[in-house]
């Protein structure tokens, strides 16, 4: 009902939209979505679904007001203007991604939910933005955001640089939290689809039912807003709101164990239509390994090719708003049949794990381990790592050790924590040498808490945040020299420049640190019985111990002093 | 403590403690020893109760149905086992593949001191094959494992080829909110500490072994395996770990619950429960049942593979298939059964276990003797040490005082000096050290010179060098003092008691039972000794003989009772395997018992030969 008379509203404003389009020329918001399919070697499936609005004004010019809102949603943009954010970034995330088996993600988030924001530099007050902010969206989001302080934000030097127009480089308007412990949830899904133009009533956004999303191995769901271009001589700025769903299904939990995957089985829909609101609606097929490894049908004419995270893919393109997609049934659900066992798959030229070494409830010792899978090209990575307060790093333990030689970093970063202030923070810029594994260990030990800091469940460990490991990776299509099958043999003599390499941010697994703890489950009986024990007990012992004795005379009997007060009177010796 | 202050009410205290000295030790012996004896009966014990609410209260239904293909998957383990001479890696690693599961392998190899004669390997060299079933949607903070060991010969074919079979049904499911680990390992022991070792990066037992590529987080859970058989008739409960210590109540608990569920005999030390406390077999039969877990757990060493893994935080527990001659019989669906519905209720778990009890004895599986309830019986022992010091420094301090009293008495002995007192104690600690350092390395100098093997080498020098120090020239204060005084003796023994004291407390808090063995016969000789005192009796209440009578009782216990000579070869093969588990898995009573114990009762053997 509220997207007819959405429609409805705007279809009977023309003129509305005619002086928008008067005042800027060749410039009206703007709704793309697309959805991206990737068959997985081990049978799994990747979807990945992109809203893109953009909407057409500069709130940040001085004197500007904005009141009006047409495709973007107008929750989140009065947190922009009224924050004066540059650029928001936050993503939630059930899950972690299974770089070795599933490849690179499209847009790479952490467990739990992260947030970076860019503010502009003529905020006074950063840290109270950000305070205000992050409850604002929390309220938005439905999430525990508000949890987010000054113990777990940290202002990375050179890990999250903005991704939009601009080129700020002073962190200190820069602001980076994560929450390892979030958990993501329908109560999440349903305000991040409230936000898009549609709703989840038309267009891509019907196959986001929840009981199917959150029936797979990994889900992610993200919202970045930056400012961009408008044209190409970026004459005018316009924002950007790019709202991402990422989500894999299990071959082996969907039952079944026929490797043939379909829309319906899927999201239990098929599409029928593109968002009214869209000017453009597509779902991609990746089909590079199509036919060794599967069939799709329908088959499309319409193929795509582009080079994706240093890959040459090829993708069967469906125009959802052309109706022949829809065929005659006016539905279109997409079928991938796997043809016997998916081939190798080739290893991530970059990955990362990360756990904690050593046992007992005192110290232990973080591992991060970074590969580099490139047979010959070494590259430098920025290692990122966030560490609480209450893990004490001792900072000179720390070892960068590549092939069983020590690894000098070029750039270290190392801003110490502060009690129950801020946590560590440590960057470092290490370069790779090819085909390695380059292991980062730091000592740490765990200290101990008051006990009201203690979590409601403190025998279930403390999170630690992933860390983030951000490089630029040499293609695959750089890497392949010999590679002249359908380039002409000028252009590929040298490298092209913008495929030579790609960005890359790889996020390793949180932590989950078990801190000594003290037994909850009797602290009355606890306190009372020591208390006790340190009353009674010490109290009568130093008392025994400072206490020095004498022996007094033993009192004499009645008779006797009676005797002795008579013998006094007579001068008597006295009897003892 | 006005009792104290007050000098008049002191000295007929000291003057009460002193007279009746030794009728309240006596006293407090016999408590001490009915005590224990009586936590076995069952109106003493408490029911068990499942502690943990994430546990209790969620019910999970299991449908685990794949038993029968289990069975025809150990033949097949078993061919393939017999083909590769070993642990069948590939086909293992093919295995879990095909089953989705990530899985990793790690090689590991490890050069014994000497040459372990039960098991019948020097160095070994092995592969253990993991594979992590990741759960849906979580972080890969949290992880359960299940191990099954891959052992030669015949065994435990079933528990390899039934986790197999879980691990396929397990990755079907939606549910699982920790990562779940199945780990075979090769070598049982060996191989799961290498396993640990390379999980945690640690090396504590130079070990050398790969690096492990696949970790899942920190453990929350352990379940160890072994099913030898199709069919069972009763599933064991193991749980005495390394160092004697238990997993967290909770997991014993658990498996009780679900043996009650599914109709499942289940026994612990091998021994079925029974119903009739108030009879005397019944009281028995419980008594037998904790006197074989103070046994296991005294001896400090990992009774299964879980044992290693309490270590690090992991609560662990061996389940054990038995087959005996009853006709009632369980099947490989049941047994998987109760372990899908113990391993989701452990994937339900919000913290690790920790809300029942670490510290407590099992006369039967559904009851459980605390740590407050058995305390008190290594209490009224050790209190006799201390009674007998404060005798002897009252006897020590008496003429002093008397001194002070400014009477003009004979001048009395000087006390004796420091070196009196050092000397033995450095002598004694000396031969404890010899005796722990000594067996292992001298090893090779005796199989050149005896015909013996390195194992007998090493086991003789341990018992050569523990006889020889009873021959140490302990009396080397008449050197320093000429003749050996009466208070030199007693100050001697008031340092030894105390020591013992000391010593013995300190192991019943880590681990009771040796702690309580160990005074049940140390404290009597100890507390008695006088220069007067037969050697004899002496030597047949030392550590030695103590764990000589441990190995009888313990065959006793088991119905399998042995001959003196077989009794000598088990007592043999003890020390080996003791000085073997600290070598290799870092078991902590061979040092205490050497670098200790034994120098203590030294000190107190050395009083013996004072005049």
């Amino acid at each position: 009902f509220r997207l007819s008379s959405l429609i409805g509203h705007i279809s009977t404003c023309p003129s509305l939209i005619g002086q928008c389009c008067q005042r800027h020329p060749g410039s009206v918001d703007e709704f793309q979505e697309e959805l991206v399919i990737r068959p997985l070697h081990s049978g799994d499936i990747y979807a990945s679904f992109q809203f893109r609005t953009l909407w057409d004004t500069d709130f940040l010019q001085e004197g500007q007001k904005v009141s009006h809102y047409r495709l973007f949603p107008k929750s989140l943009g009065q947190v922009l203007s009224k924050f004066s954010v540059r650029e928001l970034h936050i993503s939630f995330t059930q899950g972690f991604w299974r770089t070795m088996q599933w490849g690179q993600p499209f847009i790479p988030s952490p467990p739990g939910a992260e947030l970076w924001v860019w503010f502009h530099d003529t905020v006074s007050d950063v840290d109270g933005n950000w305070k205000e902010l992050t409850n604002v969206l929390s309220g938005i989001f439905c999430a525990s955001l508000n949890f987010i302080d000054l113990t777990n934000t940290v202002q990375p030097s050179a890990s999250f640089k903005p991704l939009g127009l601009g080129n700020a480089t002073d962190h200190r308007f820069l602001r980076y939290a994560t929450l390892p412990r979030e958990i993501v949830c329908t109560e999440n899904l349903t305000p991040w689809k409230k936000l898009l133009p549609c709703g989840s009533k038309a267009g891509l956004a019907v196959l986001l039912k929840s009981e199917k999303l959150f029936h797979s191995s990994f889900h992610s769901q993200a919202v970045h807003i930056r400012p961009v271009c408008q044209d190409e001589q970026c004459t005018s700025k316009a924002w950007e709101l790019r709202q991402t769903l990422n989500v894999v299904f299990d071959l082996y939990t969907a039952g079944q164990g026929k490797k043939e995957w379909s829309l319906f089985k899927m999201f239990s829909r098929t599409l029928t239509e593109a968002c009214p609101l869209a000017t453009s609606s597509k779902v991609y097929v990746d089909i590079t390994d199509n036919p060794e490894l599967f069939e799709l049908s329908p088959a499309t004419p319409l193929l795509s090719q582009a080079v994706v995270l240093g890959d040459r893919r090829t993708y069967s393109v469906f125009d959802l708003t052309r109706a022949e997609t829809f065929g005659q049934l006016r539905s279109l659900n997409l079928l991938l049949r796997w043809k016997g066992d998916g081939g190798e798959m080739l290893r991530p030229l970059l990955h990362a794990e990360r756990y904690v070494a050593g046992f007992g409830l005192q110290t232990g010792e973080i591992h991060t381990v970074i590969y580099n899978n490139h047979p010959y090209r070494a590259f430098p990575v920025l290692l990122m790592d966030s560490v609480p307060w209450y893990l004490q790093l001792y900072i000179h333990t720390l070892t960068v050790t590549s092939k069983s030689r020590d690894n000098k970093p070029s750039y270290i970063h190392y801003q110490p924590a502060k009690d129950r202030h801020r946590p560590h923070l440590l960057e470092m810029l290490i370069q790779l040498p090819p085909h390695s594994m380059t292991e980062v260990t730091v000592q740490f030990e765990r200290a101990l808490l008051k006990w009201t800091e203690y979590t409601p469940d403190p025998n279930h460990g403390f999170y630690v945040g992933s860390s983030v490991v951000s490089a630029l990776v040499p293609s695959m299509v750089a890497m392949n020299t010999n590679f002249t099958q359908d380039q002409p043999l000028f252009s590929s003599f040298v490298p092209v420049k913008e495929e030579s390499s790609y960005f890359v941010r790889v996020y390793t697994e949180p932590l989950l640190v078990n801190l000594p703890t003290p037994d909850f489950s009797m602290p009355y009986n606890v306190i009372c019985l020591t208390c006790t024990v340190v009353a009674v007990g010490y109290g009568s012992f130093y008392n025994l111990l400072t206490r020095t004795f004498q022996v007094d005379e033993p009192s004499l009997p009645l008779a006797k002093r009676l005797a002795n007060l008579i013998r006094r009177i007579r001068g008597v010796p006295l009897l003892t | 403590m006005g009792l104290l202050s007050d000098p008049s009410r002191r000295k007929v205290l000291t003057g009460l403690l002193t007279r009746l000295n030794t009728p309240i030790c006596i006293v407090c012996y016999l408590a001490g020893i009915v005590w224990f004896m009586g936590l076995a009966f069952e109106p003493f014990t408490l029911r068990t109760y499942m502690s943990e609410n994430a546990m209790g209260s969620t019910m999970v239904e299991e449908r685990f149905s794949s038993g029968e293909r289990a069975l025809s998957l150990a033949k097949e383990f078993d061919a393939h086992k017999r083909k590769a001479g070993g642990m069948p890696v590939e086909w293992l690693v093919k295995a879990m593949q095909s089953r989705g599961l990530e899985v990793f392998t790690q090689s590991f190899s490890r050069k014994l001191p000497f040459p372990d004669e039960n098991k019948e390997r020097y160095m070994v060299r092995g592969t253990n094959v993991y594979g992590i079933l990741r759960a849906p949607r979580a972080p890969r903070t949290e992880a359960l494992v299940i191990t099954a060991p891959c052992s030669p010969g015949n065994t435990n074919n079933q528990a390899v080829a039934l986790l197999l079979a879980l691990a396929q049904y397990f990755r079907n499911q939606i549910y699982w909110a920790k990562d779940i680990i199945f780990l075979v390992n090769e070598h049982d022991l060996i191989g799961t500490q290498a396993w640990l070792e390379g999980y945690h990066h640690t090396n504590i037992t130079e070990y050398i072994s790969g690096s492990l590529r696949g970790r899942a987080g920190s453990i929350q859970a352990a379940l160890s395996l072994e099913l030898s058989s199709d069919v069972i008739t009763s599933l064991d409960l193991v749980l005495e770990g390394l160092n004697g210590q238990l997993p967290n109540l909770d997991l014993a608990n658990l498996f009780y619950a679900f043996c009650q569920k599914l109709g499942v005999l289940c026994t612990i030390q091998g021994k079925l429960q029974r119903n009739d406390w108030d009879t005397a077999e019944g009281y028995t039969h419980a008594a037998q049942t904790m006197m074989l877990m103070v046994l296991k757990q005294a001896c400090g060493r990992s009774w299964g593979d879980h044992g290693l893994f309490l270590r690090y935080h992991i609560e662990a527990a061996s389940v054990r298939g038995i087959n005996s001659f009853r006709h009632y019989k369980t099947d490989a669906t049941t047994i998987g059964r109760l372990l899908e519905g113990m391993v989701r209720k452990l994937n339900n778990l919000l913290e690790r276990l920790h809300q029942s009890y670490f510290f407590y004895l099992l006369p039967s599986l559904s009851r459980f003797v605390s740590i407050g309830y058995y305390m008190p019986a290594f209490g009224l022992l050790a209190v006799i040490l201390l009674l007998r010091a404060l005798d002897l420094w009252v006897h020590l301090g008496a003429p002093a005082l008397a001194a002070v009293d400014g009477v003009t008495e004979a001048e009395q002995p000087s006390s004796p000096g420091v070196l009196t007192v050092l000397t033995p104690v450095v002598i004694s600690h000396l031969t404890g050290v010899a005796l722990y350092l000594l067996p292992v390395h001298l090893q090779e100098m005796a199989v050149e010179h005896f015909p013996v093997s390195e194992t007998e080498a090493v086991v003789l020098t341990a018992i050569a060098i523990y006889t020889a120090g009873l021959a140490l020239p302990h009396n080397t204060q008449r050197l320093l003092s000429g003749e050996g005084t009466e208070q030199g003796w007693k100050v001697l023994k008031l340092t030894a008691l105390l020591y013992l004291a000391v010593l013995l407390g300190c192991t019943a808090l880590i681990n009771f039972s040796l702690g309580f063995i160990l005074a049940v016969t140390l404290v009597p000789i100890t507390a008695s000794i006088t220069p007067a005192l037969y050697a004899l009796v002496m030597v047949l209440l030392s550590p030695a003989f103590t764990i000589l009578y441990c190995v009888f009782i313990y065959q006793e216990l088991i119905e399998a009772p042995v001959s003196v000579s077989e009794g000598w070869m088990l007592f043999l093969s003890v020390i080996s395997q003791g000085i073997l588990d600290h070598a290799l898995y870092g078991s902590l009573v061979y040092p205490l018992l050497a670098l200790f114990i034994y120098p203590c009762w030294l000190m107190f053997w050395n009083i013996l030969f004072w005049n």
